[in-house]
């Protein structure tokens, strides 16, 4: 019980908490216009070279920008407990670590959900994207997949941000890095042997992938195995990023750099 | 000349002090770099090889506004955080001359990025830039840098009552990418916007590197861009005059 509730209510709070600057001054500006503009770019570049249709860039774009919210809040719903001085206070609570982290994550990919959801519709309704109704259950929970597999990543960057100071700089190099690799704007094959094995092993890469099928009137079912890879690597990057700061903690402790900043 | 060496100095003390921050220009240069390699893989499927010329200079152009748009947006704030922003106002210097270099500086850095795109297209796309008119080119990338530097110390004044000015900086990252022609032409946007994009200077800046690279009549688009991004410094000296004087009577500045 002790545990549900630092993972429900702990993690509600501390998102509040260490989110505190995600106000509508920050949140409109960066989390619902530059999304949208992001993908009228991508949208208008793919005319002017002549190559695939607005759909694809529309939901390719859309699913991607789950990354910001996924990348800076994860990273900064623990990363910034130092910057508040508090994280040291948070190492030695002898709270149950698994729920401690992973109830910072919820917020994020409820959050992330939402911005690529809201940026899907709204770009899809201003370039009159033809999307069956029936399809936007199945990409909502293709989209919540992403976010999921995505946090994980986030995750992985928070434990980084135990011990590198740039989180901003960190969080923004991956960001680029997924706009490349998922194939949000390029097919993945046409990308060399080489990109496509990174693009395969990285989050949203399939959950883009299933979205786009969905969206061309494939069901559940037949998306079925990429939502299970997605959600997969999801799992892989939580575990991965759970040990990653277990790692830190211990480090930090080890060589008294909690306070590292 | 008072002015002009507080300006030089003022550059040169913000270009290196950003120089050295890795958001301000590590990120700075990278960031682009990400835009630029999906724009080359995009414009090399579509397989016509002007398109990928087409795409590289504006890619670089791009850089030059990512450096200027979340730095320069944000200079007052970062004054505020430094604890600088009050000495700075009450300089007897006018305060237009103290943000003016912070924006040709963020413009500056833009420099590498333009550098480091153009050799990402050669090294690993093989994009063969030509260069038609030397000459012309030697100036339309001072005229651009100059007046996207103007457009960024506008764009400081007019976000001087916004504690998160770097958000709405970074607001305008992809609009301006996206309506000045670096990587999409304006015949391709719909007809109520190249009206916007013709009061901007980056988009004449664009055209000048562009036909200067690949021929074409680049100096009426250089001369534009120099009216333009003079006419941005007289609004923003206007603008700083009102805004600091909307401060002192509502002892806002600090914004606390």
């Amino acid at each position: 019980m002790t545990s549900l509730r630092i993972f429900f209510i702990g993690g509600v709070t501390a998102y509040r908490g260490l989110i505190n600057w995600l106000s509508p001054w920050i949140f409109i500006p960066t989390l619902v216009v530059t999304p949208i503009f992001q993908i009228l770019l991508f949208v208008y570049i793919g005319r002017s070279a002549g190559v695939q249709s607005d759909e694809f860039f529309v939901i390719g774009n859309a699913v991607q920008y789950a990354s910001i919210p996924c990348l800076f809040s994860m990273t900064h719903a623990i990363a910034g407990e130092r910057y508040q001085q508090t994280l040291a206070y948070i190492l030695v609570s002898p709270a149950g670590r698994l729920p401690l982290f992973l109830g910072r994550a919820l917020p994020v990919v409820v959050n992330a959900w939402a911005v690529s959801v809201f940026s899907l519709i709204v770009t899809g309704l201003i370039l009159g994207i033809d999307v069956p109704s029936s399809a936007w259950p199945a990409i909502g929970l293709v989209i919540l997949v992403a976010s999921f597999s995505c946090t994980g990543l986030g995750l992985i960057c928070a434990a980084i941000g135990l011990r590198v100071r740039e989180t901003a700089v960190l969080n923004n190099v991956i960001f680029g890095l997924l706009l490349v690799f998922t194939g949000a704007n390029v097919p993945i094959d046409e990308f060399p042997g080489w990109m496509q094995a990174i693009s395969n092993r990285i989050p949203l890469t399939h959950a883009i992938e299933a979205a786009r099928d969905v969206a061309q009137g494939s069901s559940l079912g037949d998306v079925s195995g990429l939502i299970a890879t997605e959600f997969a690597i999801g799992v892989v990057y939580t575990v991965v990023g759970y040990l990653a700061l277990r790692v830190m903690e211990y480090a930090s402790r080890q060589r008294a750099s909690i306070q590292i900043a | 000349m008072n002015a002009l060496r507080l300006i030089y100095v003022g550059w040169l003390f913000q270009f290196k002090q950003l120089s050295r921050s890795s958001f301000d220009s590590f990120l700075a240069i990278l960031w682009p770099l990400f835009f630029a390699t999906v724009a080359f893989f995009m414009f090399r499927q579509g397989g016509n090889p002007d398109a990928l010329i087409y795409a590289g200079l504006g890619a670089a152009v791009m850089g030059i506004w990512t450096a200027t748009s979340v730095a320069a947006g944000s200079a007052l704030q970062r004054e505020r955080w430094y604890g600088t922003l009050e000495i700075l106002v009450a300089a007897p210097a006018h305060f237009s001359l103290v943000l003016l270099p912070i924006g040709l500086a963020t413009a500056c850095i833009g420099i590498y990025c333009m550098v480091t795109t153009l050799l990402w297209g050669r090294v690993l796309f093989g994009i063969d830039f030509p260069l038609d008119e030397p000459l012309a080119f030697a100036l339309a990338v001072p005229a651009t840098l100059l007046s996207i530097g103007a457009l960024g110390f506008l764009m400081a004044v007019a976000f001087a009552r916004y504690r998160t000015a770097w958000a709405l900086g970074s607001m305008t990252e992809y609009p301006i990418w996206l309506i000045c022609g670096f990587l999409v032409p304006l015949a391709l946007l719909p007809n109520w916007v190249p009206p916007i994009s013709w009061a901007l200077a980056p988009t004449w800046g664009m055209n000048a590197i562009r036909e200067s690279s690949t021929g074409g009549t680049p100096f009426p688009d250089i001369a534009m861009c120099i009216v333009l991004g003079a006419a941005y410094v007289t609004i923003g000296v206007l603008l700083t005059n009102s805004v600091l004087r909307a401060a002192r009577a509502k002892a806002s500045l600090s914004l606390t």
